[in-house]
């Protein structure tokens, strides 16, 4: 049995908004009968574009991360909804009938992703259908990925044998897997959300003159284990990704051609961008022993 | 065929069209009329009698017809009758009195345009998609699109997916990979947004008239802006509108109206400002506001001395670039270019594709710009933020390096250009003392010597893409400040430096340059479309000659420069330069309000969006419309927004899906030659009337129509074309009508050019140039007699290189643009030392993302709900002000806090985000507010609509040009709170 899934690449959202705008466009002002009544003009976002920033100049990174209703096959709103007024359809699609759920404004708080809306006007909780009226007219992908200029949204239509071999291909993530709601909503490049870097320049001087190290090499070692590695580049920076949230320590250690000029530990509770490291040049292989610890807690 | 023949003809075929269609039948209802048909000599005729929608006809000459068509004699009648009609054939009969019709000019144009209805009565168009809806087409300034309507309800608005049965699309070839395109267009949120637009509790749906304003009594001027309006009949609106035209051309002369038109607020030839509105007002007769180049500023005013391409005001050829870069290119230098936020200004995100290929191919990138803007998020690689307004500084330094390591091309630099000597030996310091060293830069531009020599050498050793601009080779950002014209020729001066045209190098950022086909015609929207304009449009070259129509031309000679149009209003006088695109000295040349033997102003015309939001200290605007010195103010408008409250008579205009056009996407003619480049299909579209025109709303050309029967000039200004009749003649007359039938574009509604064959596209940009060969690409320019010495041979310089001290400036010792390129700091911006201290941070008014300028914004458009857009606070949608997180804290504001930025021009309100993507002393907001709401006294109190423009200077780059800098602003940034100090 093929399934409606959606597999949004958070790398690739660069929060143009089509997707926000363009629900805006299908569903305010049009009642879909079977499907839901219409979105109020204002208030709601039925698909919403979460915004974080990693990082202080000059490394900085702005990330943007689509969110909307997740289509559960373990949906926390069916479990409270009363009368049958949330169904999950055999095509994996969860919809709230805007008729059997009139009043059941309990079910907005039931859903722990805050993608139910009340309407105050209908008193009824609403969320994204899938575009579940289009594609059951025939539309092979939702409006988001049409209007999507990037192609970080894509709907697919596939078995859960072949979603979970996706899942695993491309190492995609969940919100608040915990929870074991089973969303049908994955997320691709989710590090961007949650983990943190540790971003710096090395450099060296001579006299006045400072000139970016080009090609070191730089590791994050947890516990003794390597969790993160860069390369400076052509101005010396370099990102060290993927660190685990909360509070974390590392210690960081920089090598030009293999042997060691540099070693520090860093705690960081989000990411940060450390400044400039300056290897001395005349220093550099007897470099090893110095050890600074940067405490940086923002 | 026989004159009676076909007189006779024309009688039953008015007779079977209303047996057939009943929209003709009722048409035929509307008038009771005689119209007489005949050769001039009386010798033969027949009249035709409709009444109470009945028609008889009758050969012979009737004693008192109501309206008279004759022609000369029979060769011209028959030659003019004879089906299939010749417009060219009409057109050019009726230029030469060889035929005419007289009569009241309403019951002529009602007659003509029910000829032609005789044939357009059977047309249809639009698909049935089941569920009751129908498809229609139409297109905006951010993509064409797919509008489905229901019970003339618009459902909703989709890009246009793409079917087999539309052309295929390119393959570019590049390092092992083969790169296609998507099927479909693309879309910007400020085309996804018209259904919340067209819809809007804020569009002007009845003639409205200030309350207090009476044409005949107390005008009360001074109260616009505050008074309400009262709702009036059409004939009356349009009545006072012609009458006031009347008094003031009778008591006045010439000139005494002038018409201000926003750039942007619709799309199509038919409607467009560059058309129907200019052929009404020549017509008229009306002092023309001129634009300034106003995002191209620093590029037509600057760089365009080194190299020529006053056709592109400035900037450079696109061809072949996209290609190339994938191809060839190994680092891409996006310097003040943020094309994931600019759209290449009509390119929706077609380009956006592309560069996510370069990203694949592992292309290196770097971004220079003081904000973290979209593209460098998105993109990622190195971020380098100079203090506003000093770039050029940095790239003095770049230069620096190149020199003293040798890193240029030294070659290219010998053969293709002139005047390097004078130029290394100042970047040196020879002259002057002082060498342009990274060092000398960083305590300019706060970016690290290492840095800038990190970058010269990369970019001075890899084969490297210059993307400077929005569009990749000018437009917006950095050209718009006080050095914006050096840091546009600092743009060319490194290009030159690097040999441009060599595989690999070059400008561009992908977003314009996609192998299109380049050499099928159709107009873009300032080929003058229906204005017959050869002047002041780009009509002269093909429309005016492929779609037979009568010229027009404006009989005042008078101009008012945009930028100074308050001034000219309040103080009497103004001055300012020509944006010449047919030549690069045009700009030189002056001139002034009032003109010699020209009114002073007592109309204005107010047409399209506002420009509070989008022109600099715009306070001034405020002032003007508050003044007696401006009797009588017409807006014609869609919206109620921004200037549209300081009317005293609006006149509802309705939007393009509410009426007949047609138009290419993204195709802008001579405001921007081959604007199509940038897209992944070129692609045509017949703009259909989606659903009927909201209230009692009307489309700009039956605006224009309905007052040109006031003043007898109906017959003139429609030729007795209704808009769909115009459409069709463009059709006809362009490209598109060799490859669709008619009766299939009108179902379908848009055309897919094709694209070239790889082995025919168009040859890579400067190529030839570099190579020396002669110009090969397919640009219609320089002019024949602005080559230097051969036709096809070198730049439009008078060297025909690229010349690094440029001798158009050499002629015209303008101190703000000496011909050697100095850095010379900004007048309000970093070294502004006194004024600093009151107004410490410097505003970036950077062209909006989610709106079109002023188009899409406020208005009740859903774009207002994006959070980067607007934030609604206390039930007010509030305008973004971006601000770095260490600027905030030391002011203690938060997100979301309502912040005052203010400085002795104005004072805005905006809703604060704080950011790590600014430079820390930099405010980053957008220019384009369509919501002008003072807090108090309009023009001397707080704008809580978002007008950042209050704030900016009106200073020009130069004394001697028109050209704006909005970037060059210092202010300061205060939490609101409601006893803040007002300044207006």
């Amino acid at each position: 049995m093929k399934k409606w899934n959606m597999i949004i690449d958070v790398a690739k959202c660069h929060n143009c908004n089509n997707c926000f705008i363009s629900t805006k466009d299908e569903y305010c002002g049009n009642d879909h009968p079977g499907y839901s009544a219409a979105q109020p003009d204002k208030g709601h976002r039925w698909v919403d574009i979460e915004r974080i920033e990693r990082g202080q100049a000059p490394v900085v990174e702005a990330n943007f991360r689509p969110v909307m209703c997740n289509h559960c096959d373990n949906a926390p709103c069916m479990a409270a909804s009363e009368n049958g007024a949330v169904t999950k359809r055999d095509d994996g699609i969860v919809l709230i009938d805007p008729v059997k759920a009139r009043g059941q404004r309990h079910l907005v708080d039931a859903c722990p992703y805050n993608a139910i809306y009340w309407n105050e006007e209908q008193q009824i909780p609403q969320a994204w259908i899938f575009d579940a009226h289009l594609l059951d007219r025939g539309w092979k992908k939702t409006r988001l990925d049409q209007v999507c200029p990037t192609g970080a949204i894509k709907t697919v239509k596939i078995t859960d044998n072949e979603m979970n071999t996706l899942i695993s291909a491309e190492n995609l993530a969940t919100l608040r897997p915990e929870l074991d709601t089973k969303p049908r909503v994955h997320y691709k490049n989710n590090h961007l959300f949650d983990t943190l870097f540790i971003a710096g320049t090395v450099v060296s001087k001579t006299g006045d003159n400072e000139e970016s190290v080009v090609g070191a090499s730089v590791v994050a070692f947890l516990d003794h284990t390597v969790v993160s590695s860069a390369t400076t580049d052509a101005f010396g920076e370099f990102k060290l990704d993927r660190l685990p949230m909360g509070n974390t320590t590392v210690i960081i250690a920089i090598s030009i051609d293999s042997s060691e000029v540099h070693r520090c530990e860093v705690s960081a509770q989000e990411s940060i961008y450390l400044g400039c490291i300056s290897i001395e040049q005349q220093h550099q292989t007897a470099h090893k022993e110095k050890v600074a610890t940067i405490e940086l807690s923002q | 065929m026989k004159f009676s023949i076909l007189l006779f003809g024309m009688v039953q075929a008015l007779k079977y069209t209303a047996w057939r269609h009943p929209s003709f039948k009722e048409r035929l209802q509307q008038k009771n009329l005689t119209v007489q048909i005949k050769l001039q000599d009386n010798s033969k005729g027949r009249y035709i009698v409709i009444l109470n929608g009945k028609i008889t006809s009758n050969p012979g000459i009737h004693p008192s017809p109501d309206i008279t068509m004759f022609f000369k004699n029979q060769r011209i009648a028959e030659k003019v009758l004879t089906p299939p009609i010749d417009k060219g054939l009409q057109v050019h009969a009726a230029k030469n009195f060889q035929m005419g019709v007289i009569g009241p000019d309403e019951l002529v144009c009602w007659f003509l345009q029910t000829l032609t209805m005789m044939e357009t009565a059977s047309w249809q168009y639009g698909e049935p998609m089941g569920n009751g809806e129908t498809r229609y087409v139409n297109c905006t300034n951010g993509g064409p699109v797919h509008v489905y309507v229901k019970d003339d309800k618009i459902v909703r608005i989709t890009p246009i997916e793409f079917t087999e049965k539309d052309a295929k699309s390119w393959s570019i070839e590049a390092r092992g990979q083969a790169f296609r395109p998507p099927r479909q267009t693309s879309a910007a949120p400020y085309a996804l947004s018209w259904k919340s637009m067209i819809n809007s509790e804020k569009r002007n749906l009845y003639p409205m008239k200030r309350v207090d304003f009476d044409p005949n009594g107390e005008r009360n001027p001074q109260n616009r802006g505050e008074s309400g309006y009262e709702r009036i009949s059409w004939d009356e609106a349009l009545d006072i509108v012609a009458s006031e035209f009347k008094r003031v051309k009778r008591e006045f002369g010439p000139g005494a109206i002038a018409v201000s038109h926003g750039s942007h607020h619709n799309w199509g030839n038919v409607g467009y400002y560059l058309s129907a509105l200019i052929r009404f007002f020549n017509g008229v007769g009306h002092t023309k506001v001129v634009h300034n180049p106003d995002s191209w500023e620093g590029w037509y005013w600057g760089a365009q001395h080194h190299w020529g391409h006053s056709m592109r005001l400035g900037i450079g050829e696109p061809f072949g670039q996209v290609e190339d870069c994938l191809k060839n290119a190994e680092l891409m230098v996006f310097w003040s270019s943020d094309p994931e936020a600019t759209n290449g200004c009509y390119g929706a995100y077609e380009g956006t594709i592309r560069r996510m290929w370069a990203k694949e191919l592992g292309i290196q990138m770097v971004h220079i710009d003081p904000h973290l803007n979209h593209t460098a998020a998105f993109l990622g690689g190195k971020w380098i933020a100079p203090k506003p307004g000093t770039d050029p500084a940095m790239a003095q330094a770049i230069c620096h390096v190149w020199i003293s390591e040798g890193l240029y091309d030294k070659a290219f630099v010998e053969k293709r250009t002139t005047g390097f000597n004078e130029w290394a030996a100042h970047i040196l310091g020879e002259d002057d003392g002082i060498p342009k060293t990274p060092e000398w830069q960083e305590s300019e531009t706060g970016v690290p010597a290492r840095d800038v020599r990190a970058l010269a050498r990369e970019w001075g050793t890899k084969r490297t893409y210059l993307a400077a601009g929005g569009y990749g080779n000018g437009f917006g950002g950095a050209c718009r400040s006080a050095t914006g014209s050096q840091w546009a020729r600092m743009m060319v001066i490194m290009m030159a430096m690097q040999g441009i045209g060599k595989p690999g190098v070059n400008f561009g950022n992908l977003q314009q340059g996609a192998p299109v086909d380049y050499t099928f015609w159709f107009p873009g929207y300032a080929e003058g479309g229906i204005s017959g304009d050869l002047t002041n449009t780009g009509a002269a070259l093909n429309t005016y000659p492929r779609i037979p129509h009568v010229m027009s031309m404006n009989p005042s000679k008078q101009m008012i420069p945009r930028l100074k149009l308050p001034d000219a209003i309040l103080n009497g006088e103004a001055e300012g330069y020509f944006t010449d695109p047919t030549s690069m000295n045009g700009q030189f040349l002056p001139f002034k309000y009032p003109a010699p033997g020209h009114a002073d102003i007592q109309i204005l015309y107010k047409y399209g969006g506002a420009q509070i939001g989008t022109m600099p200290d715009s306070n001034r605007w405020i002032k003007m419309y508050r003044s007696d010195k401006l009797p009588f103010v017409v807006s014609q408008s869609i919206w109620f927004e921004g200037e549209t409250q300081f009317a005293d008579i609006i006149l509802p205009a309705c939007t393009n899906f509410e009426r007949w056009d047609i138009g290419e996407w993204s195709s802008a003619g001579g405001y921007g030659h081959q604007f199509y480049s940038q897209l992944n299909h070129r692609v045509i579209t017949l703009q259909h009337p989606c659903v009927e025109p909201l209230g009692e709303s009307k489309s700009d050309y039956q605006i224009f129509f309905e007052l040109s029967q006031r003043l007898n000039l109906g017959a003139y200004f429609s030729e007795g074309s209704t808009e769909l009749d115009w459409v069709k003649r463009i059709f006809d007359g362009s490209d598109l009508s060799d490859m669709i039938s008619w009766k299939e574009f009108l179902k379908k509604g848009y055309f897919v050019v094709p694209p070239d064959e790889p082995q025919a596209r168009a040859p890579t940009a400067y190529r030839w140039f570099n190579e020396g060969r002669k110009k090969d690409v397919p640009e219609p320019h320089p002019l024949p007699g602005d080559y230097g010495e051969e036709f096809l041979d070198g730049l439009q310089t008078q060297s025909g290189k690229i010349e690094f001290i440029p001798n158009s400036l050499k002629e015209v010792n303008d101190p703000e643009r000496p011909p050697l390129n100095r850095y010379t700091p900004s007048w309000e911006g970093t070294r502004s030392t006194e004024l600093k201290k009151r107004f410490p941070l410097q505003l970036l008014s950077a062209h909006s993302r989610y709106s079109f300028h002023t188009l899409g914004d406020g208005k009740e458009s859903a774009i207002n709900d994006i959070r980067d857009h607007r934030v609604q606070i206390n039930g007010h949608y509030y305008w973004v002000i971006r601000i770095n997180a260490r600027d905030a804290a030391e002011r203690n504001i938060k997100t979301n806090d309502i912040v005052r930025l203010f400085n002795e021009r104005g004072s805005v309100l905006g809703a604060a985000f704080v950011t790590q993507r600014l430079k820390p002393g930099v405010v980053h907001s957008y220019e384009s507010s369509a919501e002008y709401e003072a807090v108090g006294e309009p023009g001397k109190s707080c704008d809580r609509g978002g007008c950042v423009n209050l704030l900016t200077n009106n200073r020009s780059q130069s004394k001697r040009a028109s050209s704006m800098a909005p970037n060059a602003c210092l202010i300061e940034v205060e939490r609101y709170h409601e006893d803040s100090e007002e300044v207006a």
